[in-house]
């Protein structure tokens, strides 16, 4: 393993790397989710639920509005996580003792991911409203509390975790497999012997990396139609927005991802190696990308990271595009941090390319 | 067009600090059949793959085919046909689709005709669906010219093409090569094989990446100045260690039931030969020194045996 330097960073170095990363990073209890206000009315008692959530660490107000459309789209792209709204006549009904109604939009799309902020938010109520509750309103502090609180649990009302897993798990499943295959190519021609011939051969390296990826992208379409199938037979995952949109994203997922595998293999000396290399992406891949742990718990630098990987933003169409219907127009972002990507794994791909057997 | 369809000047190979090939020049003109020879490791290899473009070159520079061995060696891979040492044709794939794959990336026009007619010529028409890696060595090494030899290149390359083959398929393969250069083919061959090293119209040495000699099997022989003595007999083998130690005899080897003793001085070899080799009535006689006695001799005199025995 001395002079196999690769392996024995593979075996030492990145696992701590990787002990690091993961252990900071991921946190299944996320806090400060965005969340959009729409406030009818701004009373003392309003102020003082709003600081109360605020408070709380679990929401971090990015928006108020008086447009109740705005905060719609804003959950929609996904810009927040919950959009609370407090109706006209609010504080005079709660004075009244009419329990007026508090509405919590939550984007459920993720079910974990809100869960908790929820759960919390009678409690949060409460104990905002325990100071402002005294003299005369003091009876108003019994049970039940003076307010209904009504939580609409969007795209996701029973809170289905199959409808966020396994449409993450179409990426999850193109990344593992598209990745390793790839990366383990062009050291499968270097292993037996085939690159010398190849290289002799009047090819381009671009010739080369395109007659490679092709065939997989034919296999990738195959494992799509295969998990959609099965998402909509074996798990009733709804399928809301435009099929286009998503085969479009996966189309560009997948080149991201062959490209990665393609620039993987220029640099791998064995199959191995490659195999090693594929995982070392695949782990941040599954952990950072909001797949298995909510993206928005993690801290500012694990985001960042995430924000690299092609399956953070692929997570993203396909649950916009299943979940929410999310149209294309809202998805230009994801669509092109992953060409980005893409276009960049080609570049390194193509300098790494040897066109020669030095 | 260029006179040489190799003209290579100073060519220099560095791997790390090791010094593969030092500094080798070659004029080869067209239309010939020129073989390569060294023993292991004397740079053999990493001289054709800098001269088709595999290998990048340290340091010196000259042309190939006309086309600059450094800068261009798309244009050279284009009109050059490498066969390389080991069977490096895809093992996965049909006979029939390794030799239409490299019809493609040639872009060969009329392909399947091409393909047809090539598998004919090979007589593999009836087995062109089996798989590449299933084939014999002599199989292997018929397919692999062939698909070199497709788009009719005009140098052709070959790396050790008959190492592992049996006589009967090497004289069918120099038959094969010798037809190629009459149809105007440039032919570089390495081999170990002296025998096929006769049949080239010159040679060039090389021991530790370094030229050592070039010309005509004839001229080599003539200019190395050797004299060798024959004899056969019962007993021979015994001899050639105690004439081996004698003052000018340079080498002593055995072939069959033969002893040849080799060296520069005619007179020399005799008077050792009268103190040592009279036995059982052995028969010497001058012969003519075989192209293995002139190398053997050539490495002992240049002190360039320093290859590394296990």
């Amino acid at each position: 393993m001395r002079r196999d330097r690769l392996t024995f960073a593979m075996m030492f170095g990145i696992p701590i790397v990787q002990l690091v990363i993961f252990g900071y990073a991921i946190n299944t209890d996320p806090k400060l989710l965005p969340t959009a206000v729409h406030a009818e009315e701004q009373t003392p008692i309003v102020r003082t639920l709003i600081s109360g959530m605020k408070t709380s660490g679990y929401f971090d107000f990015v928006a108020a509005t008086s447009d109740p459309r705005e905060t719609a789209e804003m959950l929609a792209r996904g810009e927040v996580a919950f959009v609370v709204s407090f109706p006209v006549g609010f504080t005079q009904q709660l004075v009244r003792g009419d329990r007026p109604q508090v509405l919590v939009e939550a984007d459920a799309t993720d079910p974990s991911a809100a869960s908790n902020a929820i759960g919390y938010l009678n409690t949060i109520f409460t104990r905002a409203l325990a100071h402002d509750l005294n003299g005369p309103l003091r009876a108003l502090a019994a049970q039940p509390p003076p307010y209904e609180l009504i939580v609409h649990p969007k795209y996701n009302p029973e809170g289905i975790t199959q409808y966020n897993i396994v449409p993450g798990l179409l990426g999850v499943i193109l990344t593992l497999t598209l990745v390793m295959i790839m990366a383990t190519t062009m050291a499968r021609e270097v292993e037996r012997g085939t690159m010398e011939n190849l290289l002799a051969l009047p090819a381009e390296p671009h010739e080369v990396m395109i007659a490679k990826i092709t065939p997989y992208v034919m296999v990738g379409t195959v494992q799509t139609v295969v998990i959609l199938l099965a998402a909509s037979i074996l798990f009733s995952v709804p399928f809301v927005g435009s099929l286009f949109v998503l085969l479009f994203g996966i189309s560009i997922f997948m080149i991201a991802n062959l490209a990665l595998g393609f620039a993987f293999s220029t640099v791998a000396k064995s199959q191995l190696q490659a195999m090693q290399l594929s995982i070392f992406f695949f782990l941040p891949s599954l952990l950072l990308s909001g797949f298995m742990f909510p993206f928005r718990g993690m801290p500012q630098w694990a985001q960042t990271i995430g924000e690299v990987l092609p399956l953070t933003h692929f997570l993203r169409v396909v649950r916009g595009v299943m979940l929410k219907g999310t149209g294309i127009a809202d998805l230009q972002q994801p669509f092109l941090m992953m060409t980005g990507f893409a276009v960049v794994a080609c570049v390194i791909a193509m300098l790494r390319y040897r066109r020669t057997l030095d | 067009m260029s006179e040489f369809a190799i003209d290579v000047h100073g060519l220099v190979k560095r791997f790390g600090d090791k010094t593969a090939v030092n500094g080798i020049s070659i004029q080869m003109p067209r239309g010939q059949v020129w073989g390569f020879l060294g023993p292991n490791g004397s740079g053999k290899t990493t001289t054709i793959r800098m001269i088709c473009g595999l290998l990048k070159v340290s340091e010196g520079s000259g042309t190939c085919l006309g086309f600059d061995v450094v800068s261009e060696s798309k244009k050279i891979k284009a009109h050059t046909g490498y066969m390389t040492q080991k069977f490096s044709f895809w093992e996965d794939l049909t006979i029939r689709e390794n030799i239409e794959f490299v019809g493609r990336l040639y872009q060969l026009p009329k392909l399947r005709e091409r393909v047809g007619q090539t598998l004919e010529t090979l007589g593999l028409t009836d087995r062109q669906h089996q798989l590449a890696g299933d084939l014999s060595g002599g199989w292997k090494q018929r397919l692999a010219l062939a698909a070199v030899t497709m788009h009719k290149p005009e140098l052709l390359l070959l790396d050790e093409p008959t190492a592992g083959v049996d006589p009967q398929a090497r004289r069918e393969f120099w038959d094969q090569i010798h037809y190629l250069t009459a149809q105007g083919m440039t032919v570089l061959v390495s081999t170990h094989y002296m025998d096929e090293a006769e049949r080239c119209d010159e040679i060039v040495y090389l021991a530790n990446g370094a030229l050592l000699t070039q010309g005509r099997v004839n001229d080599i022989i003539d200019q190395s100045g050797l004299v060798t003595y024959k004899a056969e007999g019962v007993g021979v083998r015994q001899l050639s260690e105690i004439i081996g130690l004698e003052p000018g005899v340079e080498h002593v080897s055995y072939f069959g039931s033969a002893l040849h003793v080799s060296g520069p001085d005619a007179a020399l070899i005799e008077q050792a030969l009268n103190k040592t080799g009279k036995v059982d009535g052995l028969e010497w006689h001058e012969v003519r020194p075989s192209l293995e006695d002139t190398f053997i001799a050539l490495m002992n005199r240049a002190g360039m045996d320093t290859r590394v025995h296990s």
